[in-house]
């Protein structure tokens, strides 16, 4: 069988359920007030949503796989890419651009313009902490490690602290080669 | 202005133009992030109640904007004061801007004059949540019962509302019915008002 050719994000996002990004953005805004409620810590709050994001990220790559037909990724710089124009667009239906590339190849930067996560959200004073949307952070982890890269993901640009785009830093620490569970000779 | 980004910077997000409320997420993306609400939320509770009752208030919090929200958008601003009004608001307006549909139906209480339900066959909240035995009774939908209570509140209607599985015949899957129940004042009001 000739092997399927990737689809686009696009195509993708045209092909799933979707529902209101109002319901998603309000949803996720009253997650961040509940946890806000619960820790009272603005680093704490920080580091639960990196690991509910992680939670996400090791199943949602599964989604991914499936949906995409991607084919395994060469390099780095190839992951990023889909990242960016496939897996971002496919769920939140909005892209990003690759840029800050270091001269190993091991560093990235992705740059969304758009974020469903931010909309009607300003940051308080007492929050200027808080990474909003460090779920993200946290999806973008815990889905490369399921394929094996482990990964540091920093907000290095936010929107709501007043800069002109949402950046994050994409790190790759490295490659870690699957395991193969069973030992042959047993 | 040319060449000018997507979100500009408002000094206060207060001044940003309101979108027309048309961008999508995929469902899952929205699955996902329910299930981990409800997993975080069942690490800091005991009981089922208490559970239900956080899901509630999250949802009553996002009521509360929707409402603002889709009065400023959808109706120019104008405010329902009957209660049939509110009630085909929340079955219609805000059940087709959140789930993409109306609500399956909409019926008074036979029992009780003060209490209505809205039925759905399958709500979407509730898509990819499958409850365990030891569960008992427990309804995700307990977060959509937030959003009508905190649609009606904030619209000054105060009731209390709760979600409830209600087995149908020939379906595998049972139909969720969102039961609310007006508070006194509120009949009052409505009767008052002729």
């Amino acid at each position: 069988m000739p092997p399927v050719a990737p689809r686009s994000g696009d195509a993708i996002f045209a092909s799933v359920e979707r529902v209101n990004a109002e319901l998603f953005t309000l949803t996720y805004g009253a997650i961040v007030r509940q946890l806000l409620t619960d820790l009272e810590e603005v680093e704490e709050v920080n580091k639960q949503l990196d690991q509910m994001g992680y939670n996400i990220g090791i199943r949602l790559i599964d989604e991914f796989l499936a949906k995409s037909n991607v084919a395994r990724c060469v390099d780095f710089k190839e992951t990023a890419e889909v990242i960016a124009k496939v897996g971002l667009k496919m769920f939140l239906g909005v892209t990003a651009t690759v840029t800050n590339w270091d001269t190993e190849g091991t560093t990235c930067s992705l740059v969304l313009e758009d974020n469903p996560l931010v909309d009607f959200v300003e940051l308080p004073d007492n929050c200027q902490g808080l990474y909003y949307c460090n779920i993200l952070s946290g999806v973008i982890r815990g889905a490369l490690e399921m394929v094996s890269m482990k990964t540091e993901v920093t907000w290095i640009r936010d929107m709501l602290r007043g800069d002109d785009a949402f950046e994050m830093q994409v790190k790759l620490l490295k490659q870690v080669p699957e395991e193969y569970p069973y030992k042959d000779d047993e | 202005m040319i060449g000018v980004g997507k979100m500009k910077l408002y000094s206060n997000v207060l001044d940003r133009p309101l979108s027309k409320g048309k961008q999508e997420v995929s469902l899952s993306a929205f699955a996902f992030l329910f299930s981990e609400m409800v997993q975080y939320n069942q690490t800091q509770v005991d009981n089922i109640a208490e559970l239900e009752r956080r899901l509630e208030d999250a949802g009553y919090a996002v009521g509360a904007r929707v409402l603002e929200l889709l009065c400023h958008r959808e109706k120019g601003n104008r405010r329902e004061t009957r209660l049939l009004g509110i009630l085909s608001f929340v079955h219609s307006t805000v059940w087709k801007v959140l789930f993409g549909k109306v609500a399956d139906s909409l019926e008074k209480g036979t029992e009780h004059e003060d209490e209505y339900m809205i039925s759905e066959k399958e709500l979407l909240v509730n898509r990819f949540i499958s409850i365990p035995k030891d569960m008992g009774t427990f309804n995700c939908g307990a977060f959509v019962a937030g959003i009508v209570r905190g649609v009606l509140d904030n619209a000054g209607f105060p009731a209390v509302v709760t979600a409830h599985f209600v087995p149908v015949e020939g379906q595998q899957r049972p139909r969720t019915t969102i039961l609310i129940k007006f508070a006194e004042e509120v009949l009052r009001r409505e009767a008052r008002l002729g």
